[in-house]
């Protein structure tokens, strides 16, 4: 399955299929290069990203408003205070595993915290950061 | 025979003893992965259908976030709604936009709760009914299993 070029993962996404953390990087890492020649994900960047202060929304303006400052740990929503599972791969498998709801939740929180869409390259380096990170 | 006969027994005095809100058996998934995601999925009798007819049109602005759906989950989801809604006049108004915590039924029953406690970070919103009813997910929220956070030291 990751040896399938990234267009036929792209349409199997789109079918609901379940997916592993690096196939759904792959197809970000994809669409990123098309944009920027050599693209290559880092968790490095994912790291920075995801703590990055962005203050575009007083009640939510980092990702660690609700994730906490440790993906491993579970967070809880910085509004109605309901509990969040560990956005990191290594506390909670199911993350990063159906790309229709990676998709939806990065067009959600990146429009409410970041204030805009994300790019291609910020979704792959933040999948590279939650699936590395232990 | 006999434990068949208990959990009868059971089945029919539970509910008038404890607030039994279970969701209902015809819960479509979208509900629970699109509501139930950042807020419990409300029990829909909380509402009347006309204030989550009221709700569900707003949705790209739900209380300051953009929680819209897709067309096709959102009609599933707001027919859901209207099935099991509640009664308008037992729930009293619950403002506009619509919020159970405004509803009479909901103070009311609420009465007996401190300020200090909804402020509480562990608490932090009127939204977070887990953080005193435990069991709320599975629908209980008898007042016999409601666990207050503890005064911090």
């Amino acid at each position: 399955m990751r040896t399938l070029p990234p267009l036929i993962l792209l349409l199997a996404s789109l079918a609901g299929h379940a997916e592993t953390p690096q196939q759904i990087g792959k197809i970000y890492a994809t669409e990123a290069a098309t944009q920027q020649a050599g693209f290559t994900p880092s968790a490095k960047r994912g790291e920075a990203f995801f703590r990055q202060r962005f203050a575009q929304n007083d009640k939510m303006p980092a990702c660690t408003s609700c994730h906490t400052d440790n993906p491993l740990n579970a967070g809880q929503h910085a509004v109605t205070g309901k509990a969040i599972r560990p956005l990191a791969v290594a506390a909670n498998g199911e993350r990063f595993s159906d790309p229709a709801k990676v998709e939806k939740w990065f067009g959600r929180n990146c429009k409410e915290v970041v204030g805009r869409a994300c790019t291609p390259g910020e979704k792959a380096d933040f999948v590279a950061y939650m699936s590395e990170v232990r | 025979m006999k434990r068949i006969a208990l959990s009868l027994l059971l089945g029919v005095a539970l509910p008038a003893l404890a607030d039994r809100l279970p969701l209902p058996a015809d819960t479509p998934a979208s509900y629970s992965a699109e509501c139930g995601s950042c807020h419990l999925a409300y029990p829909p009798a909380l509402l009347a259908a006309g204030d989550w007819q009221r709700l569900m049109a707003g949705l790209n602005d739900h209380f300051g976030t953009d929680a819209a759906v897709d067309g096709k989950k959102g009609a599933e989801i707001k027919s859901f709604l209207e099935r099991h809604a509640g009664n308008a006049t037992k729930l009293g108004n619950a403002g506009n936009p619509p919020r159970i915590s405004t509803t009479a039924r909901f103070i009311r029953k609420h009465d007996e709760v401190p300020a200090k406690l909804w402020r509480d970070p562990r608490v932090k919103s009127a939204a977070n009914c887990e953080a005193c009813h435990r069991g709320a997910a599975n629908g209980n929220y008898s007042e016999h299993d409601i666990v207050l956070p503890s005064p911090k030291r």
